[in-house]
Parts: C-alpha cells; sequence; structure tokens
C-alpha cells in the first residue's frame, strides 16, 4: 500500500497552513511534499509525478498564475488553487489558466478534502466515462443521449443538452462562464455571458427539485458553475 | 480606370455634404418674400402662408409686421399670435422694435419678421435686423421675413444709379444666398402704379417727393429686372447645389479666385461690390486687399477710416480681407495674387490724370508684371456714389487727428525756420573768406539735415527758406531779391531740387523704418506674450500675462472673463479696480456664440468694452474684455488681428493649463487608488491568512484520532466557529471600505434572480440550519442587470440578520416580484420585529436593532447592504411584516435584457 500513495504537492509559505493541510492529507491517504517557493515548486512538479499540486497564489516570491501557466506547459496534473483575495477576478484567471478548482480562505478541511476527492475521482475516471451516469435522482446515458428523472424522460434541447453533458465531462469542478461559452456556443460568444446563465436556469428547473436551492448544479458566483453529487453532505 | 474613380462621388464632398444636412438640421430655416419695390405684396403673401400653415397646426407667430394701415394685410394678421413690440427711446420717441429675447424665450416653430433690412434703434443687441434673424435661425427657430431688392448690398450702388435715391439700409448678399428658399413676389409695372395710385402702397410723408422720383414706370420696370435676375442667379445656384447634392454628373467647379484693390479714391466702394457680384456669379472665393503706401499712412484719419470702412463692407460682402504696408502697390498685389492662386484681379479704373507720359496707371503696371493675370477694370464713381460716400464717412466716424500730433508738426516747421535763421547768421561772417558757392553747400547740407530729422514737408520749406536766405544775403546786389548775374538762377534751381528730392528721399527711407518698427513691434509683442505664456502653469498667471501684455501693447485694459462649474463667466482679472465696465450678459453672448461682441463688432456696437472669445483647439475658455483708451487702435485691422492672435493664444494657455490640472488631477487620483487597492489587498491577504490557520487548526483538533473529550470538541468547534465570523467581520469592513471609497466598480451582468437567490441560500445554509426557509421566486421573471456577488451578499447579509434576531425555529420567507419598472425582492421573518421608529436607523453603519444585545455582530451587515443596493440605483426599506416579524426589501430597476439567441432544434451541432 505505502508504495502506491498518491503524491500532493503542497506550495504554501505559511508554515501553519501547511500543517493543517498537511495533516488533513495524509489522513486521508496522500503522501505529501511541501515547499515554500514556487521555484522549488516547479522543480518538484517535474521530479515527484505528482497526483496533486495545491498552490497558494499569493506567494512572496512571483506570481502564482506564471506558476501556473508554466506547469500546464508540461503537465496535466489537478491543480487546486489558494486564494485570499477578495475579488473574484483572479480566481476566474486562474482557473481559466487551468486550475481544476479554488478554495478562498478562510476553508474548512472538509470543504478542502471534498475538491481533493473530487478532483482524485475525475482522474481516476480519466476519459473513460461511463456510459450512464447518475447523480441525485438523475440518470443520464451518454450512448443514448437519453435524461431521465425519477424514472421519467425529460427532454432536453441540443444547447441543454451540450451544457449538460461538459457538466457531466467536469464532473465536480468548476466551470467558468468563459469555458461553458467556448465549449458549448463558440468563440465568438465569449462576451454573452447571460446566454449561459438562462440555459443554466433551464437546465435547473428541468433537473432540481427546487431550482433556487439546487443540489447539484451548483452556482459559483461571479465565476462560474459546478456539477456535483449532493451539495448537501 | 480613371472613369470609374471619376463618377464615384468624392467622399470629401458627401462627407461636406453631411457635415452640412447635419448644421442645416440644427439651424432654423430662412425664407424671403423678394420683391423689386415696396408695394408688390410681400408681407401679404408673407401673412397668407403663414395663416395656412397656422391652419396646418405649425406654430407660428408674428415677431413684428408693419401693417402701414393697409386693411387688407390687417385682416389676415387677427388669427396669428403677434409678440408685443419692445419699446425703446429714441430722440424722445418711443419706437416699437422687434423683441428678440422675448421671441427667443417663446421659441415658436415659425416666426415671421418683416423687412430684413430694417435698421434696429440704438441700444438694441444688434445694429441690423437681420443679424437679429440670423440669431433666431441658429437658435432653431425658422423665419420668414420680406426683402427690397434695393436693399441688397451688392446691388446698392446699381439701384442708387437707376433711381437717383440712395438707401442706407442694406442686407449682405450672404443672407440672401444663403436663405433657405427665395419666393419671389412679382407685379408687371403698370398694376403697381396703379395701386400707387389707387393710394395701396405705403409711403412716408417725408419721403414722398423723393418716392415720386422713385416711382417712375422705367424705375419700376428697371427695378423688376433686377429683381428677377437676382432670383435667377439664385435659383441657378440652387440648381448647382442640387447637383452637387445629388452627385449628377461632373459639375467642376473652377478654382479661379477673384482679388480686388482697395484704394483711396471715390468709389472704391463700387468696385469692391462689383467685385461681389463678379464673384457670386462666378461662384468663385474672392479677396479684397488694401495696401497702404506711405502716401496713403499721411492722409487724414476720416479718409483712412473710410478705407478701412471700404475694407469692412468687402468682408461682409463675403471677401476675404488683408492689409498690407508697402511702397510698391503693383508688385504687393501681384505678390499677393500669386501666394493666394487668385488668378483674376478686379481694380478701379485709374482717373485720366497723367502728370508725366512715363506714368503709368495701375492697371497698366499690374498688366506689365503679370500678363497671365486677368485683370478687370472697373468705371469710377458717378455722381451719386460720391455722394453716399461723402455722407457715409461722417456719419461713421468724426475722427479728429489728435492735438498734440498738429502741434509737433507746426513745431517742425518752427523749427526748421530757426534752423534757416541759425545757418544765414552763421554764413555771414564767412562770405567774406569764402566764395559763395561753399555757401551753398553749407545750405544744401542744411536741407539735408532737416529732410532727415523733420520729414518731407520741413525740407520742402527749408529749400524755399534756403533759397530765398542765399538770394536775399549773399548774392549780389545783397539784401535784395534782386539778383544780377543770371547764372544764380540755375544755382537755385539746383538747391530746391535738390531740397525736395532729398526729402522725398528720406521721408520714403523713414516711412520704410516705421513700418519696419511697427511690424518688429507686433513681432515683438506677440514674442514676449507667447513666451510669457508658455511658462505660465496657473491660471491666475495666465491672467496676469494677458492683462500686462494687452495693457503694454494696446494701451487698453483688459480682462479675462473664465467660466464658472456652471459655464456662467465671472471676472477673474487680477485688477479688478472698476475702471473696466464689464457686462457680463454681452460677454456671456459672445462665449456662447463664440463670435467677438461689443466695441466694433456687429453685436452691440455701441458699448465702449470689446468681448473677444477664447477660442482653443476644443472649446470656448473664457472671453477677453478689452477697453482701449484710444478707440481707432482697435479699428485698425493689424491691431484687431494681433489682438485676436492675442486671444487665441491666450486660449491656449489656458487650456494647456486646464489640461495640467486633469492630468495632475489624474495622476493624484490614481496614486491614492494604487494605494488604496494595495492596502485593502495586503489586509486582505494579512488578516484572512491567520484566520485560516485558526479555522484550518481547530477543525483539525476536532478531527483528531482518537476522537477528544465532548469538551475539548465543543471548544475547538467554538475556536473555528468564531474564527469564521471572524472572517466575515473582516470581509465586510473591507467591502465597506471599498464602497464608501466609492471605487467599488459593479460587474454588471444580466442575471436571473432566482441563481443569485440560490447561490445565497447556499452560501448561509450554516447559519439558517435551524430556521424555516420559504423561498417565492415565479420562474418567469425577467433578468435583472445586477453585480451579482454584491447582491448575494445583500441576501446573506439579510439571512444573516433575521436569522440573529429570530428564535430558532422560526420562519424567513423571501419573495420576488416584478413592481413597475422594478423588481422588488423581500426577506421577512416571522420574529420580534423591529423597534417602532427604528426603521431607517438600522442601516446606519454599527446600528443594531436593540440597545443592549448579547447577539454578536457590528451593525455592519445592514449599511453594506443599503451601499450597494444603492450603487445599483436601487432602494433598501426596513418594515414591519403586517403578521408580525421584520421585512427587508430591496428593489433593483429593470431594464431591456438582451434576447437570448433563440433556439432552434437545427442549432445542434
Amino acid at each position: 500500500m505505502a508504495e502506491s500513495l498518491p503524491v500532493a504537492i503542497l506550495v504554501e509559505d505559511e508554515r501553519q497552513i501547511r500543517r493543517f493541510v498537511r495533516t488533513a492529507l495524509e489522513a486521508e491517504g496522500w503522501s505529501v511534499h511541501e515547499t515554500e517557493t514556487l521555484r522549488q515548486g516547479l522543480v518538484d512538479s517535474g521530479t515527484r509525478k505528482p497526483d496533486l499540486v495545491i498552490l497558494d497564489l499569493g506567494m512572496p516570491d512571483g506570481d502564482g498564475m506564471d506558476f501556473l501557466r508554466d506547469l500546464r506547459g508540461w503537465s496535466t496534473v489537478p491543480v487546486i488553487v489558494l486564494s485570499a483575495r477578495v475579488g473574484e477576478d483572479d480566481k476566474i484567471e486562474a482557473l481559466d489558466a487551468g486550475a481544476d478548482d479554488y478554495l478562498t480562505k478562510p476553508f474548512g478541511i472538509g470543504e478542502l478534502l471534498a475538491r481533493v476527492r473530487a478532483s482524485r475521482r475525475r482522474r481516476d475516471a480519466g476519459a473513460g466515462l461511463g456510459s450512464t451516469v447518475e447523480f441525485g435522482d438523475v440518470k443520464v446515458d451518454l450512448s443514448l443521449r437519453t435524461v431521465h428523472k425519477k424514472g421519467a424522460a425529460v427532454h432536453l434541447t441540443p444547447i441543454e443538452y451540450r451544457l449538460l453533458g461538459l457538466l457531466i465531462a467536469n464532473f465536480g469542478k468548476v466551470l467558468t462562464h468563459r469555458q461553458i461559452l467556448r465549449e458549448v456556443w463558440g468563440p465568438s460568444h465569449i462576451e454573452d455571458g447571460h446566454y449561459v446563465r438562462v440555459y443554466m436556469g433551464h437546465l435547473r428547473q428541468k433537473l432540481e427539485d427546487d431550482p433556487t436551492q439546487p443540489k447539484h448544479i451548483l452556482t459559483e458566483t461571479a465565476v462560474g458553475y459546478r456539477l456535483v453529487q449532493n451539495a448537501i453532505q | 480606370m480613371p472613369n470609374l474613380s471619376e463618377r464615384r462621388p468624392d467622399p470629401d464632398l458627401l462627407l461636406a455634404k453631411v457635415k452640412r444636412q447635419e448644421a442645416e438640421a440644427r439651424r432654423g430655416k430662412l425664407r424671403i418674400y423678394f420683391g423689386s419695390s415696396a408695394g408688390v405684396g410681400k408681407t401679404y403673401a408673407m401673412l397668407s402662408v403663414a395663416r395656412k400653415l397656422k391652419v396646418d397646426g405649425r406654430d407660428v407667430i408674428v415677431g413684428i409686421v408693419e401693417t402701414h394701415g393697409r386693411m387688407d394685410t390687417a385682416a389676415l394678421l387677427t388669427d396669428l399670435e403677434v409678440l408685443p413690440p419692445r419699446m425703446m427711446p429714441y430722440r424722445g420717441k418711443e419706437l416699437g422694435e422687434f423683441d428678440l429675447d422675448a421671441a427667443l424665450l417663446r421659441h415658436p416653430s415659425l416666426i415671421l419678421v418683416d423687412e430684413l433690412a430694417h435698421s434696429n434703434v440704438q441700444g438694441a443687441r444688434h445694429p441690423k435686423r437681420w443679424q437679429d434673424v440670423e440669431e433666431l435661425l441658429a437658435a432653431g427657430i425658422d423665419v420668414f421675413t420680406t426683402l427690397n431688392v434695393q436693399h441688397l448690398e451688392s446691388l446698392n450702388d446699381v439701384v442708387g444709379g437707376i433711381t437717383d435715391v440712395r438707401v442706407w439700409e442694406t442686407v449682405p448678399d450672404t443672407v440672401f444666398d444663403d436663405a433657405d428658399e427665395v419666393v419671389l413676389v412679382d407685379i408687371p409695372a403698370d398694376e403697381l402704379l396703379e395701386r400707387l395710385r389707387a393710394g395701396k402702397v405705403y409711403l412716408p410723408q417725408q419721403a414722398e417727393r423723393a418716392a415720386s422720383n422713385f416711382f417712375r414706370k422705367g424705375n419700376l420696370m428697371a427695378l423688376r429686372e433686377l429683381a428677377l435676375r437676382r432670383t435667377a442667379d439664385r435659383v441657378e445656384g440652387d440648381v448647382q447645389a442640387y447637383r452637387v447634392d445629388k452627385s449628377i454628373g461632373a459639375v467642376w467647379k473652377t478654382a479661379s479666385a477673384l482679388l480686388t484693390c482697395v484704394g483711396p479714391d471715390p468709389g472704391a466702394e463700387r468696385v469692391v461690390r462689383a467685385a461681389a457680384r463678379l464673384a457670386v456669379q462666378l461662384n468663385a472665393e474672392w479677396h479684397a486687399l488694401y495696401v497702404e503706401t506711405p502716401g496713403l499712412q499721411r492722409l487724414p484719419a476720416v479718409r483712412r477710416e473710410k478705407i478701412l470702412g471700404t475694407l469692412k463692407l468687402a468682408k461682409d460682402l463675403g471677401a476675404t480681407t488683408a492689409v498690407i504696408a508697402d511702397a510698391d502697390v503693383a508688385t504687393s498685389v501681384i505678390d499677393y495674387a500669386r501666394s493666394h492662386n487668385l488668378s483674376k484681379l478686379v481694380i478701379g479704373r485709374d482717373p485720366v490724370r497723367r502728370l508725366w507720359p512715363w506714368q503709368r496707371s495701375h492697371g497698366q503696371k499690374l498688366a506689365l508684371l503679370a500678363p497671365d493675370i486677368d485683370l478687370i477694370e472697373i468705371g469710377r464713381a458717378d455722381a451719386v456714389a460720391q455722394r453716399g460716400d461723402a455722407g457715409n464717412s461722417r456719419a461713421e466716424l468724426p475722427a479728429p487727428s489728435p492735438g498734440d500730433q498738429r502741434k509737433f508738426k507746426r513745431l517742425r516747421y518752427l523749427w526748421t525756420a530757426l534752423a534757416c535763421v541759425f545757418v544765414t547768421l552763421l554764413s555771414m561772417p564767412l562770405a567774406a573768406h569764402f566764395d559763395r558757392s561753399n555757401i551753398v553747400a553749407i545750405y544744401i547740407l542744411t536741407v539735408v539735415l532737416i529732410a532727415v530729422r523733420l520729414g518731407r514737408g520741413a525740407a520742402a520749406l527749408a529749400a524755399v527758406l534756403c533759397v530765398c536766405s542765399f538770394d536775399f544775403f549773399f548774392v549780389p546786389p545783397r539784401f535784395s531779391f534782386a539778383v544780377s548775374d543770371v547764372q544764380y538762377f540755375l544755382t537755385f534751381c539746383i538747391m530746391l531740387a535738390v531740397g525736395l528730392i532729398t526729402g522725398q528721399l528720406t521721408a520714403g527711407l523713414r516711412f520704410q523704418a516705421r513700418v519696419a518698427a511697427h511690424r518688429e513691434e507686433r513681432a515683438g509683442s506677440l514674442y514676449e506674450i507667447a513666451r510669457d505664456l508658455s511658462g505660465a502653469v496657473q491660471i491666475d498667471q495666465v491672467v496676469k500675462i494677458s492683462d500686462e501684455s494687452i495693457e503694454r501693447t494696446f494701451r487698453a485694459g483688459a480682462a479675462l472673463l473664465l467660466p464658472n462649474a456652471a459655464g456662467r463667466l465671472e471676472v477673474t482679472s487680477a485688477r479688478d479696480d472698476g475702471a473696466l465696465p464689464v457686462d457680463l450678459g454681452i460677454a456671456q453672448w459672445a462665449f456662447d456664440k463664440g463670435q467677438p461682441a461689443g466695441f466694433g463688432t456687429d453685436t452691440l456696437p455701441g458699448t465702449e468694452v470689446l468681448y473677444i472669445p477664447l477660442r482653443a483647439p476644443s472649446l470656448a475658455r473664457g472671453v477677453l474684455a478689452v477697453k482701449a483708451r484710444n478707440r481707432r487702435l482697435l479699428r485698425i485691422p493689424e491691431q484687431r488681428q494681433l489682438l485676436d492672435t492675442f486671444a487665441a493664444l491666450i486660449a491656449i494657455a489656458l487650456e494647456r493649463v486646464h489640461y495640467v490640472e486633469v492630468a495632475q488631477g489624474a495622476v493624484v487620483q490614481m496614486e491614492s487608488e494604487r494605494l488604496r487597492n494595495s492596502l485593502l489587498a495586503a489586509l486582505s491577504h494579512d488578516l484572512r491568512t491567520p484566520l485560516t490557520v485558526l479555522v484550518g487548526l481547530a477543525e483539525s483538533l476536532t478531527l483528531t484520532k482518537p476522537p477528544l473529550s465532548s469538551t475539548q470538541f465543543d471548544t475547538a468547534a467554538a475556536i473555528q466557529e468564531e474564527a469564521r465570523r471572524m472572517s466575515t467581520l473582516v470581509s465586510n469592513l473591507l467591502d465597506m471600505a471599498r464602497i464608501e471609497s466609492g471605487e467599488v466598480k459593479l460587474n454588471l451582468q444580466w442575471q436571473p434572480i432566482e441563481e443569485v437567490v440560490g447561490s445565497a441560500l447556499n452560501a448561509a445554509r450554516g447559519m439558517l440550519k435551524q430556521h424555516r426557509v420559504e423561498v417565492h421566486v415565479p420562474r418567469d421573471l425577467p433578468l435583472v442587470r445586477i453585480d451579482a456577488l454584491l447582491i448575494e451578499r445583500v441576501l446573506v447579509n439579510l439571512f444573516e440578520n433575521a436569522s440573529k434576531y429570530t428564535p430558532p425555529g422560526s420562519r424567513i420567507m423571501l419573495a420576488a416580484q416584478v413592481l413597475g419598472d422594478t423588481l422588488s425582492v423581500s426577506v421577512a421573518d416571522d420574529g420580534p420585529g423591529l423597534a417602532p421608529g427604528r426603521e431607517e436607523a438600522v442601516f446606519q453603519k454599527f446600528t443594531r436593532g436593540e440597545r443592549e444585545s448579547a447577539t454578536p455582530g457590528v451593525g455592519l451587515g445592514l449599511a453594506i447592504c443599503r451601499a450597494i443596493i444603492e450603487s445599483h440605483q436601487g432602494k433598501i426599506l426596513a418594515a414591519h411584516r403586517p403578521g408580525g416579524g421584520a421585512q427587508f426589501t430591496f428593489t433593483l430597476p429593470l431594464g431591456n435584457p438582451p434576447l437570448a439567441a433563440e433556439e432552434t432544434d437545427s442549432g445542434h451541432g
């Protein structure tokens, strides 16, 4: 078992944060490697073949965004970003630059572990998603392109289906408005943010029990959307 | 290839056309009822059309109409709204004048203003009624007016020649040519005479005798022809404009332009008018040039004024005018023509008075110098024109030449006489020892010296005096004018000739020197003000420099009037000692219209002060008020041009200072914004990091294995809880700071409100655990344009508030609905409600519903809610819920949400 422990690299300059994140991850069965600088983090990511990188965006020795872009040049390892900043712009920027998820400080261990598990699951699933996906009482058959809720067939328009497909392909991961627009509507509609909101509303009305208190299609306000198994754990 | 490009309309022309149409759209339309003489029925025709338009619902009023007691005309006025005339005192009487301000205030769609050529009583804003009409048009009011052919400026002397009656009330041709429509009101001469006999034509009492001369059949026919021809010219112009408009074919404009020369001779006005007519016919630009020679400079002030008056007439008729000081007229005219690409010269024919056979007329000289330029000679003045000119100049300026200058002239001759006496006395003792030819040399030297020092007239006097003295005192027989030897006559002649020629030459040199000195002075003063202004970095400096420079250069008092924030002018001159009686009303007019006003202009010329708008490249920066102690100085075109240049320099300096201030303000603002942002970012980072550690470590305590005892677990959970609350507090404080500073840039997006409600509920889930939440959000609510993050913050704060101030198990109700043009969202609870009278106070910072409360929290939440909602142009109110409890309601404006692209099933893929 010991030799197959998944490896996480933690790039964070605050010792106490490293301490509890490490504790939490190790309790989940990860082998955690800490670094205090971006430079060292980049070297470690190259040499240690990590399964996960946790990156603090506000590092004293440089811009975390550069680290991210650099890393994405040669690696697809899942990256979870920690941000202390108030604005949402840097989160969107980080996600667009290739981060898989983000956490805003202060964050709880529960939140952290949920994100870590989600990214782990995505990685394990790899390219080969099963032909059917289930969340809550919704069942999607990807090969037949059918959607059922509580056993009853739900009719989706082509765009709604594409939207759902995109969310399923990125299960548990935050998708920014830009990413969704580019994938579903094409690059010429990048500025039409309200398309996404309107269609996401339609999708919720068809798939959620209470569209104002969604359990699966979650809004990351001002950032994007995320599909989860169940929001209330 | 070339054919293709030739047929395509020139983009510049099209652009000019578009611009013209835009300007026209803003401007009112002018329609002129044009007739050959009084009595043809212009006013009647105008009123008839106005009545029809009134019936059609047009807002027509009568500005001023003279019925001259004619019943049928007066009858037409009955149904129309007539503007009451403004009573103005004139020579002890009260005259009813057109009330321009009342008309502008009333702002009808169309106004009738009779007698376009009328001259206003002194004290009105403009001297002429056509200027009033211009202002009405500029204000976007359509105007109908009437005009007789003899009042047209360029035809004025022609009509005078035909009828022997000269009118002084004229209208520039440009007004006529620029009118949008001209309606010719025409009746045959016989019919007009018939109407005259029947007493239907109004004739002023005093003019009756002259008028009986005027209304001869021959005259009337000639006038009718003139009116018809002038209208035909205009129609042809319209046709051409139409062709250009419609881009029909290639109507090539000839590039030829006219140059006319203005001189001192009587009849110069006639030449100018002829040139103006020619220019209109050729559809060409034209220039009027005045070459000031030494001889012309010596003319009495009244005649110089007259020449300047002629130049002004040329300008009024649409010419570009220029004044050049040069001794050689022909060369400077040709130089000017060549440098401005003018291919036709219009000059007055020289009077036939040739002293010497080698003298050439101006026309011949010009023809010799420039054989390629077309020369058009205009016949000189006739009796009528001369009479008119004399009257005109008398009326215009009785400017006496300054007294001290005359005194200086008398002194000069006295000095000359004294010098001659002195030289004679000096030569007396010498006569015994020297030959008489040496005495002659002494006299000639005297004449030359006097010519150099005292000018031409003195030299001539000296030459005569010296010849006489020499004859009397030295030529035998001495002490007698008798001459024994005939050869001395030759000596006398040579002495006289030398004296006169030297005098002439030196006078010419002195003139050149003076012209050069003037030029240098002007250039020098320009250089000085430009240099001084370039160093100015504050408004005060600009004001001081302009005051001083204008005082120095023009010997005139000056004041700068600058607009305040509301665009009203204020006196800002440093030395406000009341020496300059500034009328802010006139100044404001000049500023608003961008046109000079006051002394020497067309607008209120009766005042002493000249107001020049300071037009900078981007907009008018203020007004320069100038009051010259020597008024004539400002009438000279070069001085006015110099003053205008000063004004332009001052305007640019003001603009530069303005932009310096703007740039400094921007730098300061950028700097403070940067500082604030970095401070907030640092605060945010530095506070959140330890909070993260606290939350994280407290949580890892609760997760340790083996598990903690229950009290230890509760302690760790409490630490975690409190750290999280502190984090919320920090967020609230930072948000408040950002919103308070006004630096929050709303990230406005079209959002469905239910999504924001959803995410707010999700975020507030923890604190709402012990409450029942009911949500009523209809599905078909329109999108609202909001910053989702901030509205989510509002909702979370309202939820937090409700959960804090109600006991566990209470209901919290959220409802959204469209109310009018707003979206109204309310969060209500069935708790204890708000203390009466505290509904407004809860939104203040650091206020809570109850004075003493065990409930934790600093009262920032609702203050932030209010700041956020107000930045969205919405309102937030607290109230009692009808069934008990508190209710917070906020509204958000609904706009026009964009349509989401309609989805078609075929769009898939």
